[in-house]
């Protein structure tokens, strides 16, 4: 593609990406009082979609080779236990990245 | 008050910032390494503002101009944002003239910091997620610009940086599993995308998930909301 062209793309990507993240509030306007069911799915969407985005961060994952999904297996069991223990952001998030660097790098590479 | 809310809001923004430089400049130097200009990232993560639709963006960019196809599929790789605009719309009620920016900045880790967080005592609701959003987007076209102006000088070993993403949504999760009693929607966001990540693949089960998702949770409804305490 030209730059033209690319620019043109960009554009379309920046109007499809703002209408998916609109829509709901363009149906549902503030003035307008949202149906129970919608209010039900606002209640119970942001836990369900926390787990399809876990999935999601893991889709590249394959069991059926080496490294098995170990390291990511490991990782994800520190991140549970140490959160749920001590609840400190630096060491689950940032203990957790360090550990699973440390073990795609060098403990098993592909 | 809007440093106040700056100054609260900052801490719970950190996982993100060093998730987004370390994304933000991986993008950068994949975009500049395929020989485009050096401003097209930053121009990107300012106005596109999603993480995998800019990845995939890269591939449109190599094949044949063709806008229709490459509104078609930022739809589908943008879909999952209708669930989270759905279930803000509560949230973002009454954030007047700030409102179509928080929209707008919608994205993955900005609507799990969202969905997790509520303002310290005395901050002011609105400023609050204001400045999460804003902060996010600001680490985000750092790390781009980062990594397509120098990206060519990082020279340690990045591999397994993107785990930080992970990280912070499974501590989410956990947060999330701690204060509520009803784990039924947590259960049947995993397992039904796990089923449809079989079944469909990697590069489709998104939109197959959240078909699957929400029938599952309308047809349950009555049984979720009597356990109740969501």
């Amino acid at each position: 593609m030209t730059i033209r062209q690319i620019l043109i793309t960009v554009s379309v990507i920046v109007f499809g990406t703002i209408l998916t993240r609109s829509l709901p509030f363009l149906i549902f306007p503030d003035s307008k009082e949202s149906p129970d069911y919608i209010k039900y799915l606002g209640q119970v969407l942001p836990y369900a979609i926390i787990g399809m985005l876990v999935v999601y961060c893991l889709k590249n994952v394959n069991l059926l080779n080496f490294p098995f999904g170990i390291p990511e297996g490991i990782a994800l069991i520190y991140v549970v236990l140490i959160h749920h223990r001590r609840h400190n952001l630096l060491l689950s998030i940032g203990g957790g990245t360090i550990l699973y660097m440390v073990m795609v790098q060098f403990l098993f590479p592909v | 008050m809007k440093v106040k809310a700056l100054k609260a809001a900052f801490p719970f923004t950190i996982p993100v910032m060093i998730g987004y430089l370390f994304l933000g400049i991986g993008f950068g130097i994949l975009l500049t390494g395929k020989g485009y200009p050096w401003w097209l990232s930053p121009l990107m993560a300012l106005f596109i503002y999603a993480g995998s639709m800019q990845f995939v963006a890269i591939d449109i960019f190599s094949k044949a101009f063709n806008p229709l196809n490459a509104l078609i599929l930022t739809l589908t790789v943008n879909a999952r944002h209708l669930f989270y605009g759905l279930s803000m719309l509560t949230k973002f009620k009454a954030t007047d003239q700030k409102k179509p920016y928080l929209i707008f900045a919608l994205t993955d880790e900005t609507y799990s910091l969202l969905c997790s967080t509520e303002p310290p005592q005395g901050i002011d609701r609105n400023w609050f997620y204001f400045f999460i959003a804003l902060l996010d987007q600001i680490y985000w076209v750092t790390g781009c610009t980062l990594g397509s102006v120098a990206g060519s000088l990082v020279k340690f070993n990045t591999t397994g940086i993107d785990f930080v993403m992970t990280a912070l949504f499974v501590v989410i999760m956990v947060e999330q599993w701690e204060s509520s009693k009803n784990h039924l929607p947590v259960l049947i966001g995993i397992g039904v995308s796990a089923i449809c990540l079989l079944l469909f693949g990697k590069d489709l089960f998104i939109l197959p998930s959240m078909i699957s998702i929400l029938a599952i949770v309308t047809i349950f409804r009555k049984s979720i909301e009597r356990r109740n305490v969501i």
